[in-house]
Order: C-alpha cells, then structure tokens, then sequence
C-alpha cells in the first residue's frame, strides 16, 4: 500500500460525529432491571422474528424485508437480574428514567445547548434483531450545543438519551442469537455538526465530548460502554455510516482509512471508465459451473457438494485485476464483494479470478472457468458454492455491487473493525423511521428545574485540569492524562487518604493503566476498591511504589483477590532492613574489585546490582541509604590502611 | 378539542389556529430568540394545553411551551403522502376460501410515520398486502363488523358476530376468523361456543397482545395461524388462537369454553383451564392435542341460537362482600347470578339470607369458583352444604366467564327457570369436564 499523504481541506473531506456513552444510572432507561451484563450460560432463552412495518407510504425497508424474507430467525438470551418482560417485549415500558434524563441535561447544560421544554420518547425502527421490539426508544432532550476543540468552536446538534441494544453473540444459518442484558441500558447521544474536516480534529473533538462527559462522573467505564459512529464524505464520494468506534484512539484512524477508501473506489472508477466498462455489461447471468469442479482439489467446494450443493457464477466484465486492488489495509474490492455477498446471501465466501489459482483451484479449472463463461482477459468471474437460492442472491449483489463501483462510492453503513478498518454492514437505511412511543408519555422540563441542575453543574474539564495541577502538584500533561483517563475520581480518592505522592498515583492510573491495555491485560477486571487498597498499602510501607506493573497486571488476572494476596503471591513484600543489608553485603562481596577500581564512583553500579535483586521489596531511598552507609565504611576502612 | 386539532386546546389550540396552521404543516416556532422548525403534530389528549408538538427534520418529535413571547409561524403547507399500496399477490383461485370478521383491535395495521399515527388494515388487500402470506393460505373474505375496543363488547354484540359467522358459513367458507381485542375475547368465544351449534368448519377469534404496528407483533403470526386453521383444521369447533409461549414458535388453538386470560401483557397470556388446549400450530402443521372433539364436515347444518338476555350478573365474593348486592340485582329484574366463590365454591354466612331470597323470587344462582383452577365441590363444608341446600348451582370445572355467557345464553333461549337449570348443568360445548386430569392442572 502506498503511504499517501492526504491534503484533506482539498479532497472536501466531511465528518460528523455521533457518540454514545452508557449512563451510570442505578437501572435501565424503562424499567427497574440492573443496567449489567452478565457472563453465565442464559437462564432464558426465546425465539422471534421481526417483520417489517408497512408505512403509510406502503413501502417497507428492503434491507429489512430481505432478511424477514430469508426466514431470519433471533435467539434471545436472558438472565433474570439483568431482564425482566420490559427487555423481552412482553410488557409496555414503565416510565423514563428520570436521572438518565437527568444526567443528559447536565450535559446539555455543560456545553450551553437548550433543554427542550417537553420530551417525547420515538420509536426508531431496527429490524436487525438488536431491539426485541423492532425498534429503538430515543429521545432527543437538548438542541444546538457548542463545544470547543483547540479554539475551534464545533455545533453540537443534538443531545438525546436512548436505550442500548441487545448484544450480538453470533449466527448460525437463519438464526441470530442476541443478548439482552444491554438492551435497555441508558446511553447519551451526543451529535456534533458535519463541520470536522480531518482525522485528527475527528479524534480531538471525539476526546473533547469524553472529557465532559466523565466530568459528569455519572458515565459507565471500560471497553464497550461509549461507542463512536462517524459519518463521513469526502467530494465526489458518499456519505458513509461508521458504526460502533469502542475506543477515542481509533477515531482518526477509521476517518483516514474510509477516506483511503473511497479515494480508492474513485481511482477504480477512473480504471474502469477508460477501458469503457458500462453498467449494462454487468449481468445478472449466474450460471451452474458445477461440472468443472467434478474432480476439484478444493476442500470447501468439494465440501458443499458433498452437502448437494452447486458451484455457481457470475461474469463481472471489465473487473479483471481490479477485484485485487486494495481499499484499506488488508481489504480488497474481492473482500467487500464477499462481505456483501455474505449479508445478501448469507453464503461463507466467495471465489474470484483475480486471487485464483489457489485454495486448490487448479489453473486449468479457471481457464474453463472463463472459457465456459466467455470471460475475455479483461473480465473477472466470481464464484460461489452453496444453495442455488443463497448463491442467486449472494452473486446478484455481487453484480449490483460492481456496477455501483463502475459510478463510483455507494452510500452505505459500515462497521468498525479493532484496527480502525471497517466492513459493510448494511445499505443506509431509508429516510428516518420514527414515530412516537405512545406506552411511555412525554415528560416535561421546567425552568424550576433547569434552574436547580444549573446550579450544581459538575466542575468543567479545563478548571478541574486546573485545580489538579494546584491542589496535588500534577505537571499539565500528567493532569490532562488524568482528566482523559477513567480514574479522575479514583486518583482524588487514593491522592487524598495516603501520603503517596499524586504524582505516582497519577502515572500508575494513566500511563501504566495504558501500558497494561496494549499488553493486552483487561484492565478493567481491576476494581476501585482493588486500587486504592495498593497505594495504602504501598503508604504502609508493606510493598513498594515500584511494585506497582507487577500488582495491577496480577490483578487483571485475578478476579476477585486481594492487594494483600497480590503481594504475597508475587513476592513483593518489602523486605525487613536486616535482609536488605544482607543483600546489600552479598553483593559488595562478590564485586569488591569494583571499590577498588572505582572508589565512591563504584555507587551508581552498586546501585544497579542491589535494585536488580530488591526492585519491588525494599523502596530505592532506603536501598541508597544503607549502600551509601557501608560504601562509606568501607573506603574509610581502605584509605585507614 | 377540534377535530382539526386533535389533542390542542387551550392556549396551544388559539396559537396555533392565529397561525392558520393545521396538522402536517411546516411550522417555525421562534422562542427566547431560539428558532425550531418542523412538521405539525397531532398532541396526545392527555397531554396539557400550553405546548405544541413538532416533528423536526431528524424525525424526533419535541414539545415546545407556547409563552406570551413565543411567536409561531406556517412556513410550508403539509403534503399529505399518498397511499401507493404495495402489488396484491397473486391469488390462487383453489384455495379454501376464509372469511375475516374485524370487530375491533388491531390485528394488522400501517404506520403513517409523518405524523406518527397508526391506521389499522381492516379490507381484504389491505390484509394482504400488510400480510403476504395470507394469499398463500387462503381466499381471504374481509368483513369489518364493529371498530371497538373489547372492553366495550357487551352481549349486545354477540348476536351480531355470531350472525355474521353464520352468514359466511352458509355462503361456503372453509372457516371464520373473528378478529378481536383481547381483554374480553374469552367471553366472546365462550358465547359463540353456545351460538352456534353443530358447526360444519372452524370458527377462530384471533388477537394480539404486542400492537401490530412494531415489528414484533405478534398479531401476524397469530392472524396467519389462525387462517391457517380456519382453511384446513380438523375440527369444527370455536377456538381461540394465540401464542404457545413468548417465542414465535406455535400458535396454540384453546377451546372457546375452556380458555381464559391469564396474564395482562404478554403473547401467551391465554391458557387453557381445567382443560388441555385442543390444537398446536408449528412450521405450519396442525396437531390435535385430543381424539374427543367435533370434526370438520361440510354438509353439516350449522345451527344458529344467536340471543342473549343480559340480566346475567357475575360476583366475585370477597371477605366483607356486602350482600345488598344480591339484593340490588334481584331487585333490578336478574335472571340469573353466576357466584365466584371462595375455594370449593363458599361464600361467607352473611350472604346466605340474600341468596336464599333470590332463588325464592326464581333467580338461577349458581356456583363456581375464583381459584380458577379446578373443580367445585360443596359437599365438603358446612358453608358448602348450606349453599346447596338452599338451592345454589354448582357448576363443576365451569370457568366463571364461561358459566355467566352460558346462563346469558340459556335466558336467551327460555324464560323457563327449570328448565334453564338443566341447561346449565347440560354440557353443550365442552365447558363441563367430567374428570379434571393432572394435566390440566395450572401450571
């Protein structure tokens, strides 16, 4: 892939973001179910099918009627505490959560957007099974914000509070099994204005929301509870729906890799329209090519026909070597026509010729192959074995697919990948499916009561960046790190009852915390409790500042255990003043060269060796002291001589 | 409240009518120098008089407080959208032939997502075009008979169902459905079970308990299991057809007689009681759950008694019950009195003296019980013991619903007060069982 350096005022780039943060509220958005997840087997377990609403219109979402039609069944999965019959759409909802409400106010209030005077809860349709009932309850409690990000004043359109989904745990055939623990979990939505104009000014205003956001202190932490999309467009692309971000980081990554994206299907364009490919070329002519692959080496193709199923095939004129030209890292157009054919037809994989021969297709396969479907050199041919309504439905999007990309960029809804690369999800859905949820009345917002949350408005980032640095003596970057970190409230707390300089506190809550993450340790296994016992423990003088890496990485690891534990299981108890001079001797012992050589320079070695041994056990001051002591000793003995 | 306006009054009403605004207008409203702009909406009744309702163009519906500063303009007239439905199926012409009977509730509708209303598909192409895959199974024969809630259902209108099922069984149909609110479709069924006598073909009442207009309704899988039923099922008996359990699974037919509303919200709120349900539905196969039950037989002549007298009472007795109840009905000209009792089927002490009275003024009073589950027995206590000895009726495993459309039906058909007890006990429908079984326990 070439490194492209991108000028993006210059290609029109456009984004807007929409973020979604789960409240910390003491239970779900309509009813009283504990806003958890949990990690058991299901207690509960039903089967549904979500059928398409007509609209007075008479039309229906074809994406969602596709999928009603296929037969597309969703297993739900339950627990008792965490879902009652509001979650599984077997009893109206109670009323909105008030403090959800409240916290989305406060927010509003943050960041100068005007409260609405009365809040109507929608229904907006989701028929992919994520919602029980077929939609998602939203609400919109606050319009036209502003925040600011580097002295760039960016609008922030919307502030509404809406119910979290049902988790996806995976699709076998026609069946999708969803959780529902997280159905019902309140979230706050927060939209900015399509004004951000790179991937950087992307990932600052994402980091600038969170900030306000936790300086509320009512947000949920860890993986999964705030969840990013992104719209994107850039000139003569298409606007593109970026689905579910889980983490600040990766927001100018997937800004620059969709806008990669569509430079790429523009220059694919480009490609096609010299060598005169038209439209109409493309055909929905899917042919039976199972007799080629008789004697086939392939594995999954002899597979599929041992299960009755047939090899069958498309032409896509003009795509030869054009189905290996890559859009993002790693994602080729062959991966996109996968993906989609995969949504469309609900197949495994598809074959095309542009990465053939290979998998066990012989090249004298492809060559009758193309011969069979009067494929030129310039033309690619896809092909798929499975039944022949899944394989008719998987290569007839692959057609329309490819004669999108012979106009250019299709508007669509993509997904997130952990690595900032993204996969097609679904066609944009149609205009806006909303209307009103008569079960659960409006609710409205004095001025009484605007007056009162105005008036206890939680500490803004900036000041408590402020105070930070006052109040514990954090340098500016270490403070900005705190205030972007979960633990803002967790340091105060440990900075407060131990005398553990904040300093340290901070660093072990942000960058060590960071470091652990990367190191691939589920940090958020660690509870509060769990840290502040460590810093009072290492107040006590019972194990060491520098022990700090070892405790947290071991508590990541177990669930549930003690600091205490922690530390005996690692070994990293301080050690008793008469076995550090033990130490301390041992090792002068087997380097007495070193005083001679070196003399009171030999220190700094001595050091090294001593903290080798003790690092963890016995805090660096006390180690220098008791060295510098004996060092001392010993030259005086040496220069008596 | 105007009809234009549905739900404004007041203020918000006067505001709005200055404006010369209707429903479905643009509308910019301009308030504390903060402009809102959107779509008309209609407002709940409920809600109060000082806010207007607008959809804005993210679809979000808010309300705004209508002050003596707040300044609302029409900006755009409202397009109402034109109704393009959707191609019928085609029709394949040697299908059974079903009719449909709405009287109310909603089992298919259309969301007008402009201005959030929801308008029920009541005709035929509606019906198929809402539901498809109703022109799989059956001829459909659409036929809108009441538009009411089931709580407003009364014996006024069972006559008038039971009519109209009559009529399309005599004009050839393979079944009838009866689509109906839920709340009171286990009277309704129990007094069609009673009106129509020696049935030819199924007659099916239908409902739903999640609103047809979400995409998980249960409304079209109920509507279509029971079409189902009502083209092709063996028996020819007055069912009632809902969900087996919360999952779209299987549609479970229950006896008219024998069935009752056991929960207030959710899909299989409908059980049957002393009494294992008659038929299942599951991937389209119909199952009978017992050998004794009336087949499907074409030639079969329907027999239609459809009157009811309404001065049937149903009491629930309850500790400190006033017993001048009693006396108020037998002093409002009632024929009959239906007793929930306690248990085996008792009643305090306190209430003998007015029941008494009443069976000598020749009111049937018969007994059954509010445990609902099970059978009475009123041999068994003195309280019981009394209860018979001064005339009172026990009626077996009758469910009390079921009981008090029997006796409504029975003084719909004889004035004579012995001859109506005999009725009463006379198993016409299924409604007595002679053995209660494990089985049909409560679950």
């Amino acid at each position: 892939m070439i490194i492209m350096s991108i000028d993006y005022s210059r290609i029109g780039l456009k984004a807007g973001l929409e973020i979604h943060q789960q409240l910390n509220t003491a239970a779900k958005l309509f009813c009283s179910c504990k806003p958890e997840l949990f990690k058991e087997q299901p207690e509960i377990t039903f089967l549904r099918r979500l059928r398409p609403t007509q609209s007075e219109l008479g039309q229906i979402d074809p994406a969602a009627f596709f999928e009603f039609r296929k037969g597309v069944k969703i297993l739900y999965e339950a627990s008792g505490e965490t879902a009652c019959l509001v979650e599984m759409d077997e009893e109206p909802p109670h009323d909105l959560n008030r403090e959800a409400v409240e916290i989305a106010l406060t927010v509003a209030l943050m960041i100068d957007a005007k409260p609405l005077d009365e809040i109507h809860v929608m229904r907006k349709t989701v028929i992919d099974g994520s919602n029980t009932t077929g939609f998602q309850r939203t609400c919109v409690v606050a319009l036209n914000g502003e925040i600011d990000v580097e002295g760039k004043r960016i609008p922030i359109q919307h502030i509404g509070v809406e119910e979290d989904a049902a988790r996806k745990m995976g699709e076998e055939g026609t069946i999708i099994k969803y959780r529902i623990d997280r159905l019902g979990i309140p979230l706050i939505e927060i939209a900015t204005a399509p004004v951000i104009y790179s991937p950087q000014e992307a990932e600052k205003a994402a980091l600038a929301i969170g900030r306000i956001l936790r300086a509320t202190r009512r947000v949920k932490r860890g993986l999964g509870t705030i969840r990013q999309d992104i719209n994107i467009s850039i000139r003569d692309g298409a606007l593109t729906e970026i689905k579910g971000v889980q983490e600040l980081e990766l927001v100018s990554k997937v800004v620059e890799y969709e806008v990669q994206r569509q430079l790429s299907l523009l220059k694919i364009r480009d490609a096609l329209n010299k060598i005169g490919a038209q439209k109409e070329d493309v055909k929905d002519e899917i042919v039976d090519v199972t007799s080629i692959f008789s004697q086939t080496g392939c594995r999954v193709i002899k597979e599929a026909m041992k299960q009755n199923k047939r090899v069958w095939a498309v032409k896509l004129s003009k795509f030869s070597g054009l189905l290996k030209t890559e859009l993002m890292p790693g994602v080729r157009l062959g991966k996109e026509l996968a993906d989609i054919a995969h949504f469309w037809g609900r197949v495994g994989g598809i074959f095309h010729t542009d990465e053939l021969p290979a998998y066990g297709i012989s090249a004298e396969e492809i060559d009758q192959l193309k011969r069979f479907m009067k494929a030129e050199h310039q033309d690619a041919v896809v092909f798929v074995a499975d039944t022949e309504e899944n394989a008719t439905d998987a290569l007839k999007a692959v057609t329309q697919r490819a004669r999108e990309a012979i106009e250019g960029v299709p508007e669509e809804t993509r997904a997130a990948n952990p690595d900032g690369t993204t996969r097609y999800m679904r066609p944009r859905p149609g205009a806006a499916r909303m209307y009103p949820e008569t079960d659960v009345p409006p609710i409205q917002i004095t001025e009484e009561y605007l007056s009162g949350l105005r008036a206890r408005l939680p500490e803004m980032p900036e000041e408590k960046m402020k105070r930070l640095m006052k109040q514990y003596g954090l340098n500016a970057k270490l403070a900005k790190q705190v205030i972007d970190s979960e633990y803002a409230d967790l340091f105060e707390a440990a900075a407060k009852e131990t005398k553990v300089s904040p300093t340290v506190i901070a660093a072990a809550l942000t960058e060590t915390m960071k470091a652990l993450r990367r190191e691939g340790f589920e940090t958020e296994m660690i509870t509060d409790e769990q840290i502040r016992e460590m810093f009072r423990l290492i107040d006590s003088g019972e194990t060491a500042k520098e022990a700090i890496p070892n405790i947290l990485s071991w508590l990541a690891q177990h669930e549930r255990a003690t600091v205490k534990e922690a530390v005996k299981n690692l070994g990293l108890a301080m050690i008793s003043l008469e076995e550090l001079e033990t130490i301390i001797n041992n090792v002068i012992e087997e380097n007495k060269s070193l005083i001679q050589k070196k003399g009171s320079g030999a220190f700094g070695t001595f050091m090294g060796l001593i903290m080798e041994k003790v690092r963890g056990k016995a805090e660096a001051h006390m180690v220098s002291e008791v060295l510098k002591r004996k060092l001392k000793k010993l030259l005086s003995k040496c220069n008596a001589k | 409240m105007i009809e234009e306006f549905p739900g404004y009054k007041g203020t918000a009403l006067q505001a709005l009518k200055k404006a010369g605004a209707e429903i479905g207008d643009i509308i910019r409203i301009v308030k504390n120098g903060i402009t809102y702009e959107g779509l008309l909406i209609p407002r709940s009744e409920y809600g109060d008089d000082k806010h207007i309702v607008i959809k804005l163009k993210s679809g979000y519906n808010v309300g705004i407080r209508i002050t003596s500063t707040t300044s609302i303009e029409k900006v755009g007239a409202g397009v109402k959208p034109a109704f393009v439905p959707p191609p019928l199926p085609k029709q394949k012409p040697d299908l059974p032939k079903v009719a449909i009977i709405s009287t109310g509730g909603t089992i298919a509708s259309r969301v007008d997502y402009r201005t959030g209303g929801v308008r029920p598909a009541l005709s035929a192409s509606d019906l198929y075009s809402v539901v498809p895959e109703l022109s799989e199974i059956a001829i459909i024969d659409a036929e809108i008979l009441f538009s009411i809630f089931s709580e407003d259902m009364t014996p006024k209108h069972w006559p008038e169902i039971a009519k109209a099922v009559a009529k399309h069984i005599e004009n050839g149909a393979s079944g009838v459905v009866v689509a109906h609110g839920t709340d009171t479709m286990a009277y309704t069924s129990a007094a069609l079970s009673f009106a129509l006598q020696s049935l030819p073909v199924p007659v099916i009442l239908v409902g739903s308990q999640r609103s047809a207009d979400r995409p998980s309704s249960d409304a079209a899988t109920n509507l279509t299991g029971a079409v189902a039923a009502a083209a092709r099922a063996p028996f020819a008996e007055v069912v009632l057809a809902m969900h087996g359990t919360i999952s779209d699974k299987s549609i479970v037919f229950h006896r008219g007689t024998k069935v009752r509303k056991c929960h207030t919200s959710r899909r299989d709120a409908f059980k049957s009681v002393n009494a294992k349900p008659l038929a299942e539905m599951e991937n389209e196969k119909i199952t009978m759950l017992t050998e004794d039950y009336r087949r499907r037989n074409h030639a079969r002549k329907l027999i239609l008694k459809p009157n009811f007298e309404d001065k049937v009472a149903l009491v629930k007795f309850h500790p400190g019950l006033n017993p001048k109840i009693i006396e108020w009905y037998v002093h409002e000209g009632y024929k009959g009195i239906i007793i929930e009792g306690s248990g085996l089927g008792h009643v305090g002490k306190y209430c003998l003296p007015p029941i008494r009275e009443a069976i000598e003024s020749n009111v049937v009073v018969a007994m059954t019980s509010q445990c609902i589950w099970g059978r009475v027995n009123m041999k068994v206590y003195d309280s019981g013991r009394d209860l018979l000895e001064i005339g009172v009726i026990p009626l077996e495993d009758m469910l009390p619903e079921t009981a008090l459309a029997k006796l409504m039906w029975i003084f719909g058909q004889t004035k004579n007060v012995e001859e109506a007890k005999k009725l009463l006990l006379t198993n016409i429908a299924y409604e007595i069982s002679p053995r209660t079984t494990a089985e049909s326990g409560a679950e």
